[in-house]
């Protein structure tokens, strides 16, 4: 027994250390990226659509950088913090990718930005998540966000707020770090009253009656609302069965996308959202996404995806003005840096923190011609915002 | 000392220790510098996983609140770090006193129930500890932390992850060692005989309570150091290393490995990672896209586990002399 | 007052849901001396074959009371495979066997059903509010959902001090050699209780569906709350259950409805709004440990 597991164990290691040995010569001629997402669990809907984006602009790219093939190694994070840590500390040092991108999750991102950015001196671009730390004090020299930092995207609601004269609200949120910055981002710029705050549990809470019990005697003139992924559903379904859509609109971020919509239905109808990209966005580069990502999937993207495919496009765009050539990670850096890509939000200019300065716009949950629901923009809300953290960045 | 070495658990041991000695300079002579990242999360895992043993194998005391002990030693360094105190001499000592106070507390209420109900208990408390840090908005919250290494002076510095994978090995033989101690003294033949017999023991005159509250700090002690370790490991930590998840990864990898076996915790930590880091590639060279389903043919492992090898992979060496 | 009420209301529904699932799992805890992790699998699988079943007849009713019999089915699957093997084992092994169970199941559904979640709507005759008292409507569903437990709740009460099967339940619950001294089937009675057990979290499963959403690893979320509850109420103890149901619920919604007002009469507005989450959060944890301590075997379990 014990000899013949161990030559097993033997040819094991030999097969595995032969499978290592032959990466080498493909990295040589390949543009390899690492991409962190949650491809299994609850979550794993939101990887998907990641996913999906990232196949389409390696598509829309031809499969090559430059001319070298592009080789994307994705790696599952499994919504927990130490498994995207060890899966980036994979793709850093076992795979030696030349980016790092994805992540949806802040606690996952902050996890692995030591390993890629700092001791793994690689490149790393989020394509989600934004956490005040890494757009202040841990600002990182290696670290390009494609999306936004999380106070950014409330605060623009809060804009909006007061530009539609909405005299008090309500907030709700979960109670963990994003929940937390989400609340304090509308709060930053919302100048009416706040009648009421609650923090619910998370994630495991599936009721919200105590809380829409308490919004339905206070009767507020809005709800805002953080939720994302399935508890949007959840909120959004509880909300319009208590009879609230009939009485206090709902104001959210987040929480009411292409991949709640399918499940939230008709019950979302009219509800009004901020984001920094929306589908309908009038630029010729979003008109071909959105397009084809509807012909492939037969669904319509969400902005998870757009900054997937933003993310990707980026990496083109410094990988090609450097002709393939990613030995001096000085020059991929001063490349990144210049964001001369076609975005799909349109173009935008990197602030100090490598944190993009864009718009965010006003979008309502509505029916398209074929009777599937989305959103469409229907206001500007800011334009070229910069995020309240830049300044604690020392990089300048 | 070397007839041990004479039997197939001497000889596979011996072995195996040779090789995770030599670990660093293998995977610097081969480039492999991953495989020493694994390796040395199998070492602190085993550290955990030994300090699990002591209770869970020889005490019989189900423990599904382990992981707390992680976050517990953890959190001290991270905490004392982000105040300025960088100190592995003072953050140290700090964390395993923590954790020895809290977990005679808990051990002192946990132990008055039996079975199930001891589960359960020990779930709550660590579910209490989970959510504390949660609501630590000061040190990060859910986000977790991250954090700077603890410094030794000159002695060892443990941004370089060859020394660190030594330190972590040696902690690991002195978890073992000291583990070896413990089951072969009286103070482990009355846990053990507790174990089969409480009410003998009882009758015998042995403060059969008292002996598994002391069993219980023990443990705690040695779980709060694989927690200091984990953290210095990732330089961050979050309440996600506490979650009930990881308390039941900890049980997995000591029954896996042989529950009450001395290098169980070892063999149980090894199988553990080597899973999850071959398995998803292994079921992709077979159909690609089949990887990412792997704990399809996981979750089923662990029933086959479960059923047919309690005696997990220790028992495949050979019988038991102790 | 009204607040009042209506918030007590809502403890009662979210109590009677958790001891929908609760029920079962005491129930195979009690008689099998199981620890069944996977039973939050069960509760996630009845949810799943609702949404397919109400899917192919269009009808909630009607696939509802279908996925009901394919719970049943897919329990005493489960019991025949995996669970009758380890009502002998120590329960170390049934955490590790039904652990392995969950992740399986998880998966499976992911690759059967796809990642995203799935909706299962308010049947028609139900989405509405109701009037209560003036002024203050609440959701029909969540009568129903109360209607629905409560009914459950007697259908049990009546099974446990009437029949036969419920005989065999108390006697199993406080001593179970005794049945195997009784001469019956023991395996086919084991048999049916798993599957009985999987029925009424399919139930619960199906029932939340409306208000929750239909995704992998629901049941994962909740199920440590049910196992706080039978714990509390003691193993095996379907009255304990039910108690224990009723306590946490009432619980939770005073921890997010109450608390934070409390807090505010000694605590500033910014700290009491921080605190009452994580106070409410951790709560029945405490409550739970302060039972244990109190009685080490729940409020109606039996003394070893």
């Amino acid at each position: 027994m014990t000899g013949r597991s161990f030559g097993r164990a033997i040819i094991a290691a030999a097969a595995a250390t032969l499978a290592l040995g032959l990466q080498p010569a493909l990295a040589q001629q390949s543009v390899k990226i690492g991409f962190i997402s949650t491809f299994s669990g609850p979550q794993a809907a939101i990887g998907e659509d990641m996913r999906r984006s990232v196949e389409l602009a390696v598509e829309h790219l031809g499969g090559k950088m430059a001319g070298k093939p592009i080789q994307i190694i994705y790696e599952d994070d499994q919504f927990k913090p130490d498994v995207g840590k060890q899966r980036s500390e994979k793709l850093v040092e076992q795979d030696k990718v030349n980016f790092v991108a994805g992540y949806i999750w802040s606690n996952v991102l902050l996890a692995s930005l030591k390993t890629v950015a700092d001791e793994g001196d690689t490149i790393m671009i989020s394509a989600n998540a934004g956490p005040s730390q890494i757009a202040g004090e841990l600002c990182n020299k290696n670290f390009f966000s494609t999306s936004w930092q999380n106070d950014q995207t409330p605060m623009a609601m809060g804009e909006y707020l007061n530009q539609k004269g909405v005299k008090n609200l309500y907030l709700v949120g979960p109670n963990y770090a994003a929940g937390k910055d989400m609340l304090a981002g509308v709060k930053r710029t919302y100048k009416g009253k706040i009648v009421g705050e609650d923090y619910t549990k998370w994630p495991s809470q599936l009721d919200f009656s105590a809380e829409l019990t308490k919004i339905g005697s206070v009767k507020p003139d809005g709800i805002f609302i953080f939720y994302p992924g399935a508890h949007g559903v959840q909120f959004v379904k509880q909300w319009a069965q208590a009879g609230l859509n009939k009485t206090v609109p709902l104001y959210q971020v987040f929480s009411i996308d292409a991949i709640t919509l399918p499940q939230q239905g008709d019950l979302a109808l009219g509800t009004l959202g901020a984001q920094e990209w929306v589908n309908d966005l009038p630029n010729p580069q979003n008109k071909r996404y959105v397009e084809d990502f509807k012909k492939k999937y037969h669904t319509y993207p969400s902005y998870y995806g757009a900054q997937s495919y933003d993310a990707i496009m980026l990496i083109a765009s410094a990988v090609e003005a450097l002709k393939g050539d990613l030995s001096s990670k000085d020059k991929i850096r001063a490349e990144m840096k210049k964001a001369n890509f076609k975005s799909l939000r349109g173009d935008f200019k990197f602030g100090n923190n490598n944190f993009p300065i864009e718009n965010f716009y006003i979008q309502e949950a509505v029916k398209d011609p074929q009777g599937m629901m989305t959103v469409k923009t229907i206001a500007t809300a800011v334009t070229a915002a910069k995020d309240p953290f830049a300044d604690k960045c020392p990089m300048k | 000392m070397l007839a041990a070495l004479r039997t197939p658990r001497g000889a596979v041991t011996a072995l195996l220790l040779l090789l995770m000695a030599a670990l660093p300079l293998l995977t610097q002579a081969f480039d492999q510098r991953y495989l020493l990242s694994v390796g040395t999360r199998i070492v602190i895992w085993s550290i955990a996983a030994a300090s699990l043993n002591m209770i869970l194998g020889y005490g019989g005391l189900v423990s599904f609140g382990h992981a707390a002990f992680f976050g517990i030693g953890g959190y001290a360094v991270g905490i004392l770090s982000a105040n300025g105190i960088q100190s592995g001499w003072i953050q140290w000592p700090l964390a395993l006193g923590v954790a020895i106070l809290w977990a005679a507390l808990i051990g002192a209420l946990s132990l008055r129930t039996r079975g199930v109900y001891f589960i359960m208990i020990t779930l709550a408390f660590a579910q209490l500890v989970y959510y504390l840090s949660s609501g630590l908005e000061a040190y990060g919250g859910d986000d977790g932390l991250n954090i700077s290494r603890s410094r030794f002076g000159g002695l060892v510095d443990l941004r370089d992850k060859a020394s660190f994978y030594w330190l972590c090995l040696i902690l690991l033989l002195a978890t073992l060692w000291f583990s070896s101690r413990l089951v072969h003294s009286r103070f482990g033949y009355v846990l053990r005989g507790a174990k089969s017999n409480e009410l003998r023991m009882t009758a015998l005159g042995f403060p059969v309570f008292r002996y598994r509250l002391a069993a219980f700090v023990i443990a705690g002690a040695f779980g709060a150091l694989s927690g200091i370790l984990l953290a210095n490991d990732g330089a961050y930590v979050s309440p996600a290393m506490m979650s009930w998840v990881k308390s039941g990864d900890l049980i997995v990898i000591v029954v896996l490995g042989g529950i009450g076996a001395l290098f169980g915790p070892l063999y149980g930590a090894i199988t553990f990672f080597a899973v999850e880091e071959f398995l998803k590639p292994l079921l992709d060279l077979l159909h690609r896209g089949w990887g990412e389903y792997w704990q399809i043919v996981f979750g089923p492992l662990l029933v086959i586990v479960a059923l047919y090898a309690q005696g997990g992979i220790d028992s495949l060496l050979g019988r038991r002399h102790d | 007052m009204d607040y009042l009420l209506i918030q007590m209301l809502n403890g009662v529904q979210l109590g009677l849901l958790m001891f929908l699932l609760a029920a079962g799992l005491t129930l195979t805890f009690g008689i099998m001396d199981l620890v069944n992790l996977a039973h939050g699998s069960l509760y996630m699988m009845g949810a799943y074959f609702a949404w397919t079943l109400i899917g192919w007849t269009g009808s909630f009713v009607l696939g509802a009371l279908l996925a009901l019999p394919a719970t049943f089915l897919l329990g005493v699957v489960v019991e025949v495979v995996v669970a009758r093997r380890l009502y002998a084992r120590d329960h170390l092994a049934q955490v590790l066997a039904t652990f392995g169970l969950i992740l399986f199941f998880n998966e499976l559904v992911r690759a059967v059903w796809g990642p995203e979640g799935k909706s299962i709507a308010v049947p028609a005759f139900l989405d509405h509010t109701v009037q209560i008292l003036p002024g203050a409507s609440y959701p029909a569903y969540r009568f129903a959902l109360i209607v629905v437990g409560a009914a459950v709740a007697l259908l049990l009460a009546w099974l446990v001090a009437r029949t036969k099967l419920g005989m065999l339940i108390r006697a199993g619950a406080s001593n179970r050699r005794m049945i195997g001294a009784l001469g019956i089937n023991i395996e086919l009675l084991f048999t049916l209780v798993f599957g009985l057990g999987a029925v009424f979290a399919g139930l619960a499963g199906l029932m939340a569906a409306p208000i929750a959403s239909v995704k992998i690893g629901m049941g994962d979320d909740i199920l440590i709350v049910a196992f706080v509850i039978i714990v509390i109420g003691g193993i095996g103890s379907i009255k304990g259950a039910f108690v224990a149901a009723m306590i946490v619920g009432q619980i939770d919604i005073v921890g997010r409805a109450f608390l934070p007002d409390m807090l505010k009469t000694f605590m500033d507005p910014a700290s009491a709004s921080g605190a009452a989450p994580a106070i409410s959060q951790v709560l029945i944890y405490v409550v739970m440990a302060a039972v244990l301590v109190w009685r080490p075997t729940g409020l109606f379990g039996q003394r070893s």
